[in-house]
């Protein structure tokens, strides 16, 4: 269909006129062909969260200077995908980037940020590390963080370059744009666990929520 | 009545903070006792990286152990290099040839620069002047451009071999390091222009955290901290290494010790590092950059399809490695915390028996109690980033 | 550094102070040690430290190594300073291993030197060296409940091996 180029004055003429329930008939439907798109809850809510990830301030090890540091600052500049505002609180928190080794003392506590993050989260497994204990095969150092907590993305390197992790950060947002869990929650079980303050629900999940996650899954994958 | 309220003003509180905390700079964890906003003990918490590294050191041969030791205190590597290759080399008894001493030094005192400007884009973070991150953060990554340029990684470089250094530096390093090393003393003074009329930045430093000299050396403390104390102890001049005798350099010392004389003595010591770049890179030497020894030296690249000897030695080397005369040394160079030493053990095998690193956090965190208690808890803050530990280095 | 004659001298002026405390001394790769008997090495530490003259008064590194399979086995190092002669010297204590899982010890030198108190935990923590007299002797760089000592020599480096496709374990 030819649409006619009109001026943004004359479009927002119509909108208004839209909103106040003036436009009728032929009008009308020419301007929604024009202007609305049409799609689901689930993929403009995924398309929402890719682009306003808030990541956690979190740094274990080597990797911190250049992830939630260096990324940030004026080179790299992770503004440019909506996620610079980063949290101090895992709760306010989306995104936990395992910036480093993590050893057998702090797993425990990395896992409890992970519970008190609320969904939905995502994990970024920086650096040979955390991804898979590296180098060091030794007794201290846990062997890749995916032991202990699902991880969504791994980025290979030691440490890696900012930009790696600026392509890993794109990546997830792809990811959370289509097919936000790729079955890792599953597979860990490890959906619902938010760690709650006292009164809240307790943290294994319902079996109504199971299914209703299970259901908005298969709708997003559809 | 009144003896109430005074129970009430003398309650303590007990609080965690860390392991994850952003004020930390790392994993650190701090169970402080409070009494209102006065901090009136404190227990440091660590290990929270410990990663093994000197128990993985005794599993590998002598050269692989270089990219392990890099990766305690993730910030200053190239001392954590230097540390340990000197120590080998003394072990063996290997000269390294003038060259390679000034390249050494270049990129130490550039790792210096490097390490500085984190510590002061995040300690001044902490403080609220946020700008100085974003500034600090471009001069380290021109910094980490010429680590590239000349290793091919921004960290963890693996640059210094024992014998020397892995390759020459590339054309067009040496006016772009100049380059740098004459325009870094002019940002330092900016960053001073922002921090030293900052009324805040003053208020939150200056007579914070002051621990006499004294308390300072029972502490073991060394490095800039000791420095600000006005002990001019500096490994660099105490004990001849490297191409420092040949180079002119001051040693900027404090007077009373508190946290705005480690302000000072830190950004007073990335000007002098720029001078040494200068300096070393007019007078950088010709020749080779690594020793000749065959035996401890891997032969150039071009020598292996020519010469069946320098293939064998290629062999021997990457498949055994060298083997060491059983003995002991114990070498210690200034890195940008303090005295930074390594102590290894070789048992005649071509493994090293222990690696063992005087890391300066490590130590120098054991001052943190003195400069914190009977402080205010944002003062603990600025004197833990003053204080500068990293992590890594703490827990190995 | 002292020389090697210097090395003896100073022997012979502890051997004067505190008789049979230094058991020997060796001038290594130009790095001077002197190994004395563990039960006095406060005596040799004291002296060095208050000796006029000598003043060796900032320890700056205390570690420990395992020497297996010499005998005795375990060494605790203690690296001093002068400041004033800028000079190092080490003092080794060399530890028998009293076997039966029972654990050697050595006196606490944190009196002295008040630096020692994390090292000592973290000589401890690695090789369950225990210091007679350290104010908190407990695990540093380890969790708390961790059992065993990971830096001594029959201690396993740990880890996992490393699964390529022909020795992966197959989940079905």
């Amino acid at each position: 269909m030819e649409v006619e180029r009109r001026s943004l004055r004359e479009k927002q003429v119509d909108a208004r006129a839209m909103l106040r329930g003036d436009l009728e008939g032929e009008d009308l439907e020419r301007y929604v062909e024009e202007r609305v798109v049409t799609t689901t809850f689930e993929k403009v809510q995924n398309w929402a969260r890719s682009n306003s990830i808030f990541p956690l301030t979190f740094g274990l090890a080597c990797c911190a200077i250049e992830a939630p540091i260096s990324i940030v600052t004026a080179r790299y500049d992770l503004a440019r995908f909506g996620a610079e505002a980063l949290r101090a609180s895992p709760r306010q928190a989306d995104l936990i980037i395992l910036s480093g080794r993590v050893s057998i003392k702090m797993a425990p506590v990395v896992r409890r940020l992970y519970d008190q993050m609320l969904e939905p989260k995502w994990v970024m497994a920086m650096g040979a590390c955390s991804s898979s204990a590296g180098m060091f095969a030794n007794y201290a150092v846990v062997q890749g963080a995916d032991k202990f907590m699902p991880v969504d993305m791994y980025v290979p390197g030691c440490p890696p370059r900012p930009e790696a992790v600026l392509y890993g950060f794109t990546k997830l947002q792809r990811q959370i744009q289509g097919n936000p869990d790729q079955g890792w929650r599953q597979r860990y079980d490890a959906y619902g666990t938010e760690e709650w303050a006292r009164g809240g629900p307790r943290s294994e999940p319902t079996p109504e929520a199971a299914e209703a996650y299970r259901e908005a899954r298969e709708l997003t994958l559809a | 009545m009144t003896e109430q309220v005074v129970e009430r003003d003398r309650e303590i509180m007990t609080v965690n903070v860390g392991p994850h905390h952003p004020a930390t700079h790392g994993v650190l964890r701090l169970v402080v006792d409070l009494e209102g906003e006065r901090v009136r003990e404190l227990r440091p918490v660590i290990g929270y990286v410990h990663t093994g590294i000197e128990k993985s050191c005794e599993d590998k041969s002598y050269w692989k152990v270089i990219p392990f030791v890099e990766r305690m205190d993730y910030v200053s590597y190239f001392f954590q290099m230097e540390a340990y290759c000197g120590a080998v080399e003394r072990l063996i008894d290997l000269e390294i040839p003038p060259r390679a001493k000034y390249l050494r030094t270049i990129f130490l005192e550039l790792n210096r620069i490097h390490s500085h400007l984190v510590w002061l884009g995040t300690t001044a973070l902490d403080l609220g002047a946020i700008s100085m991150l974003w500034y600090c953060f471009r001069e380290r990554d021109k910094i980490l451009d010429l680590f590239e340029m000349a290793t091919g990684q921004r960290m963890h470089t693996r640059y210094f071999q024992v014998g020397g250094v892995i390759e020459d530096i590339p054309l067009g390093f040496e006016a772009k390091c100049r380059r740098f090393a004459e325009e870094m003393p002019i940002r330092v003074g900016q960053y001073e222009a922002l921090l030293d009329r900052n009324e805040v930045f003053l208020q939150r430093t200056k007579g914070v955290g002051a621990v006499s000299r004294e308390r300072l050396l029972e502490l073991g403390v060394s490095g800039p901290l000791l420095r600000a104390a006005g002990e001019p102890w500096d490994l660099r001049k105490a004990f001849d290494y490297l191409a420092y005798p040949e180079v002119d350099f001051k040693i900027p010392v404090g007077t009373v010790g508190d946290n705005y004389d480690r302000y000072r003595v830190r950004v007073a010591e990335m000007v002098e590092s720029s001078r040494i770049v200068s300096q070393c890179l007019d007078a950088l030497p010709d020749g080779p950059f690594i020793a000749d020894d065959r035996k401890y030296v891997l032969p150039p690249r071009s020598e292996l399809s020519t010469s069946m000897e320098s293939l064998i030695h290629h062999f021997k080397l990457v498949t055994e490695g060298y083997r060491v005369d059983p003995g002991e040394v114990y070498y210690s160079i200034e890195s940008p915390r303090g005295e930074l030493g390594c102590f290894v053990l070789a048992d005649g095998s071509a493994k090293p028996a222990r690696v063992h690193f005087r890391d300066p956090s490590f130590v120098n965190l054991q001052a943190f109690r003195d400069m914190a208690v009977d402080t205010y808890v944002a003062d603990m803050i600025a004197s833990l980033g003053m204080l500068d530990p990293i992590l890594g280095g703490v827990d190995r | 550094m002292p020389d090697a004659p210097g090395l003896e001298l100073i022997r012979g002026e502890i051997e004067r102070d505190c008789p049979s405390a230094v058991l020997a001394t060796s001038f290594d790769r130009s790095q001077a040690a002197l190994i004395v008997d563990p039960e006095k090495v406060l005596d040799v530490l004291r002296w060095l430290k208050e000796q006029p003259g000598q003043r060796y008064d900032f320890l700056s590194s205390l570690h420990a190594a395992d020497y297996l399979p010499a005998e005795p086995r375990f060494a605790v190092h203690y690296e001093l300073i002068n400041r004033d002669r800028v000079e190092r010297v080490r003092v080794k204590a060399m530890l028998a291993d009293p076997g039966n899982e029972e654990l050697p010890e050595i006196d606490s030198c944190v009196d002295l030197f008040p630096t020692a108190e994390a090292q000592e935990r973290e000589v401890f923590d690695f090789f369950g060296i225990v210091f007679r007299g350290h104010p908190n002797l407990t695990r540093i760089l380890l969790p708390d409940d961790y059992v065993g000592w990971p830096q001594r020599r029959d201690f396993p480096v740990g880890g996992e091996p490393v699964t390529f496709t022909y020795s992966e374990r197959r989940y079905d």
